[in-house]
């Protein structure tokens, strides 16, 4: 396989959001036992004992950040990978066997897209007595796959007419194994940007339903910490490190994920690199520029 | 057409240019020199990577990384310009004095964009300040000079043909009356009567003045000899033999030449009666080409000299070959087997 | 320019046993109502066993569609197709299966025609339950068996990608996957047309070589009528969806009785002047 070329940005993003993991996965493991642990007053500002003060129970809030930090992550993981799973499937029976499965399919898609997201979620976290970790990632899952269906369907309908396929189909292959060698691959640089951009709407979705009161019952998350921000009155306190902290970490998680996808974007399409374009006809010139095979032999373009 | 006494329309000498690989360089034009006289169309042909398409590049003034031109000299109607990793072109040059039509420039045209917009796009592109309907009326004058519908300027590209798309393409390329037009393997996606017509237009554009001459780059050698006044013929980044349509065909000098003479598959008898082969073995890589003649290792008529020293040209400016064989037998044609 | 109906001019070639594949009144429409197009019209022929038939046509004839219905890719809208006596036309699962493994093709473009992601080993590997091959072994010699023929060193090209290969390499590497199923039908979709001049007899000599090696009819679709003739026993020429003239080369490309025929040879270029 031809190597990409990273880009910085692809580095600076990845290196960013890579922090932001440590500081989720490895900062529960070093303070694993002082979660719920009283360590000062409440709303204490911050001190040497608690880097970023106490919050109304009188927990550090530093410690609630790493935990909470590492709930909306897995939170985020889980409900894009199940989303992107899902849309993934649905988009390419859709796109690849067209007519009427790709009208039923399709269908079904763009009702669930016509319905409103937040409306969903609410009514799903409400009914359900109990939101462990998995089950929230699942709830939010359902609403948020309709839109990578969708977009698989469409690369899936300009792969299908590849020779390639007629090939693989001449040679015996079936229908499965198309879609898994023949039509996939040449999804996966788009299939990773989705899962990306699911990863970042979802954590998102997740401190939103969280703020509401409906995040998952026993674990601290991003957006809960925002919830009893609130609920504790520390806007009126004036006790900004309540919920400046979880905020910029919600913010710098989203930006650096949409930082990533462009990024792979780049990575994955040469053209958005950089570089002159000249004027004129010559500007029409298709990609591969001159058309020349540079290895000297006969190419496939003249 | 021309005759010996027109003008010399463009002159290049020596010129060089490479692509940056990670491998190296890639000498991609290697030493090449041409002439072409006004109304005249110069063919060039040769195989896949024989550097031709690089060579419309460059005398277009179009090449850009990792294509860097290396060296060389052009003149245009007495106009110089010396080409080298510093020197960048003025921009009066590109569109005004030459202009290239790229490959597969028909199937590059923006399907949302109609063709009047695209029109107006391209003359923007090298005349900043110009009038979206002055730019318009121009090509709608060209259109009717060609006999081509005014019609067209209205449409998307999918409503036109593949043939009226190239011919739309081609005058759009000389909408700005360059003195010399490149046109790069501009029949090879077209049906035989497409290729037809848009062979006639290019010929009444010379007859009109509208462009000086033609340089047309191609592989498909029949062509040539229904559009080419004289064809060079490429291999491995050089000229391998220029001279005379009717020369380069019916008396080739070059074995290269003869080989892909007889490779050819035109509709005759003949071709019924034979076995045709083709050249043995491939192009050579340009990363490391052979050494002596570059054409030796597929060559029938190879001899010691060719595998070590360069060949030296053979004949005159207008026609040569550049082969050992050639040197040590003026006057004789290589066989052509058809 | 209209081809009309009353003239489809047959000239049958006498003394040939059954044919191996019988097109009756095919039939191709796409869209419906007033945008539809009759791709392919009422188009009859019949392919006898180791012939070389070449369909001419220009873009927009049809004649790729009409390849697509005959190796099954494609339904027809109307019309039937026999293999050896048995209809075909509407085949399905395990059925298809087993007429690929006597059908099989090379497409036009060696580039697209790849799996990117796939060695040249994988792609003919894949190919291989289709054919009898019960074990490893026969299955590698096999494919080596199928790459020699078409002139390549197994060892060299095995284990390449397809974009360390040239167009022409990858061209062989496709005839060979076809070749490897030892079909009775090997359809040719303008299988040189992006290669170069010089390649183009190379890969048809290959191609030509093993009809009796294999004991194979081949089907060449192509616009290039210079090529027709080189290769072909007879020539189907189609014209906007329908078939306006077929018979044995001499006659169509010497003495054609069609107009497009006619106007179709003489827009050829050719490089000396014609007699």
């Amino acid at each position: 396989m031809r190597m990409v070329r990273f880009t910085p940005r692809f580095w600076i993003s990845l290196a960013v959001f890579s922090v932001v993991v440590a500081f989720g996965v490895f900062g529960p493991m070093v303070a694993g036992d002082k979660l719920g642990e009283g360590v000062g007053g409440l709303y204490d500002p911050p001190s040497a004992q608690a880097w970023l003060g106490t919050d109304d129970l009188g927990h550090d809030i530093f410690t609630n950040l790493m935990f909470g930090t590492r709930t909306s992550l897995v939170i985020g993981f889980v409900a894009g990978a199940f989303a992107t799973v899902i849309g993934v499937v649905v988009g390419l029976l859709a796109g690849y066997h067209g007519g009427r499965v790709e009208e039923a399919l399709m269908g079904v898609t763009n009702v669930a897209l016509a319905i409103p997201a937040i409306v969903v979620l609410i009514l799903l976290s409400v009914a359900l007595d109990f939101r462990s970790i998995v089950t929230m990632a699942l709830v939010i899952a359902i609403t948020s796959w309709p839109w990578t269906a969708r977009a698989v369907r469409a690369q899936t309908s300009s792969v299908r007419t590849r020779e390639h396929l007629d090939v693989a189909r001449l040679s015996g292959a079936g229908t499965w194994n198309i879609l898994l060698w023949d039509v996939l691959p040449y999804l996966m640089s788009y299939i990773c940007m989705a899962f990306v951009l699911q990863i970042s709407s979802a954590i998102l979705a997740e401190a939103g339903l969280s703020l509401l009161g409906l995040g998952p019952s026993d674990s601290v998350s991003l957006g809960i910490m925002l919830n009893w921000a609130l609920v504790g009155e520390s806007l009126r306190t004036g006790a900004w490190w309540a919920f400046v902290p979880p905020t910029v970490l919600l913010t710098l998680i989203a930006f650096t994920l949409l930082m990533l996808q462009s990024s792979l974007d780049q990575v994955f399409n040469p053209r958005l690199r950089g570089g002159r374009r000249r004027p004129g006809l010559a500007s029409l010139t298709p990609q591969t520029g001159v058309g020349l095979d540079v290895r000297g032999e006969e190419g496939g373009e003249r | 057409m021309s005759d010996a006494t027109s003008e010399v329309l463009l002159r290049a000498r020596g010129l060089r240019a490479a692509y940056s690989v990670d491998a190296g360089e890639v000498v991609a034009v290697d030493d090449v020199s041409l002439e072409v006289r006004k109304g005249e169309v110069l063919g060039v042909a040769g195989e896949s990577g024989c550097g031709k398409s690089t060579l419309a590049a460059v005398l277009s003034l179009t090449a850009r990384p990792p294509l860097f031109v290396q060296a060389g000299e052009l003149e245009v109607e007495g106009r110089r310009l010396d080409l080298g990793p510093d020197t960048s072109p003025p921009r009066t040059w590109r569109g005004e004095v030459v202009s290239l039509l790229p490959q597969g420039a028909m199937n590059s045209l923006n399907p949302t964009v109609r063709i009047r917009d695209f029109v107006v796009d391209i003359v923007r592109a090298h005349q900043p300040k110009a009038k979206r309907d002055e730019a318009i009326d121009r090509a709608r004058e060209r259109l009717e000079q060609l006999d081509l519908p005014r019609c067209v300027l209205d449409c998307y590209p999918h409503q036109l043909s593949g043939g009226m798309k190239q011919r739309v393409v081609t005058v759009v390329s000389a909408l700005l009356d360059p003195r010399l037009l490149i046109a790069d393997e501009p029949t090879s996606a077209l049906d035989v009567s497409s290729q037809r017509v848009l062979i006639e237009m290019l010929k009444e554009m010379l007859a009109r003045d509208i462009i000086g001459s033609v340089i047309f780059v191609t592989h498909d050698l029949p062509v040539l000899n229904t559009i080419a006044d004289r064809i060079a013929i490429m291999y491995a980044g050089q000229i391998a033999e220029v001279g005379a349509t009717r020369e380069v065909i019916d008396r080739p000098r070059h074995p290269y030449s003869a080989a892909l003479l007889s490779s050819v598959l035109v509709p005759e008898p003949a071709i019924r009666r034979r076995r045709v082969t083709g050249i043995p073995g491939s192009p050579p890589s340009l990363l490391n080409p052979p050494s002596g003649c570059r054409f030796h290792p597929r060559c029938s008529l190879a001899s010691e000299t060719c595998r070590t020293e360069a060949p030296p040209r053979a004949g005159d400016e207008r026609r040569y070959s550049r082969c050992w064989w050639a040197s040590r037998h003026p006057d004789q044609t290589v066989e052509v087997t058809a | 320019m209209t081809a009309s109906k009353e003239e489809v001019l047959d000239r049958q070639v006498d003394g040939r046993p059954a044919p191996l594949l019988e097109a009756r009144h095919l039939t191709r429409v796409f869209g419906h109502g007033k945008t539809a197009v009759r791709a392919v019209d009422d188009v009859s022929f019949t392919l006898g066993r180791q012939e070389v038939v070449t369909i001419v046509g220009e873009s927009g004839s049809g004649k790729s569609t009409l390849a697509r219905m005959v190796l099954r890719l494609l339904d027809p809208t109307s019309g039937t197709i026999h293999l050896d006596g048995r209809d075909v036309t509407r085949l399905r699962g395990k059925a298809l299966r087993t007429y690929w493994q006597e059908v099989q093709a090379v497409f036009q473009d060696p580039f697209s025609s790849f799996n990117q992601f796939f060695t040249v080993r994988r792609l003919l590997r894949r190919s291989l339950r289709l054919t009898g091959a019960t074990t490893d072994e026969a299955g590698e010699a096999l494919i080596a068996q199928a790459l020699e023929h078409v002139g390549l060193t197994p060892a060299e090209v095995l284990d390449k990608w397809p974009h360390q290969l040239s167009g022409g390499q990858r061209q062989r590497v496709m005839i060979a996957r076809a070749l490897m199923l030892r079909p009775r039908l090997l359809v040719a979709d303008e299988a040189t047309s992006m290669l170069d001049a010089s390649l183009r007899a190379n890969i048809l000599n290959v191609l030509t070589d093993a009809r009796q090696a294999y004991d194979m009819t081949i089907l060449f679709i192509t616009h290039d009528i210079g090529q027709a003739c080189y290769v072909s026993d007879r020539v189907l020429v189609m014209c906007q969806g329908k078939l306006v003239e077929q018979g044995p080369v001499d006659e169509v490309i010497f003495s054609p009785r069609h107009d497009y025929t006619r106007r179709l040879l003489a827009d050829v270029p050719r490089l000396h002047a014609v007699s």
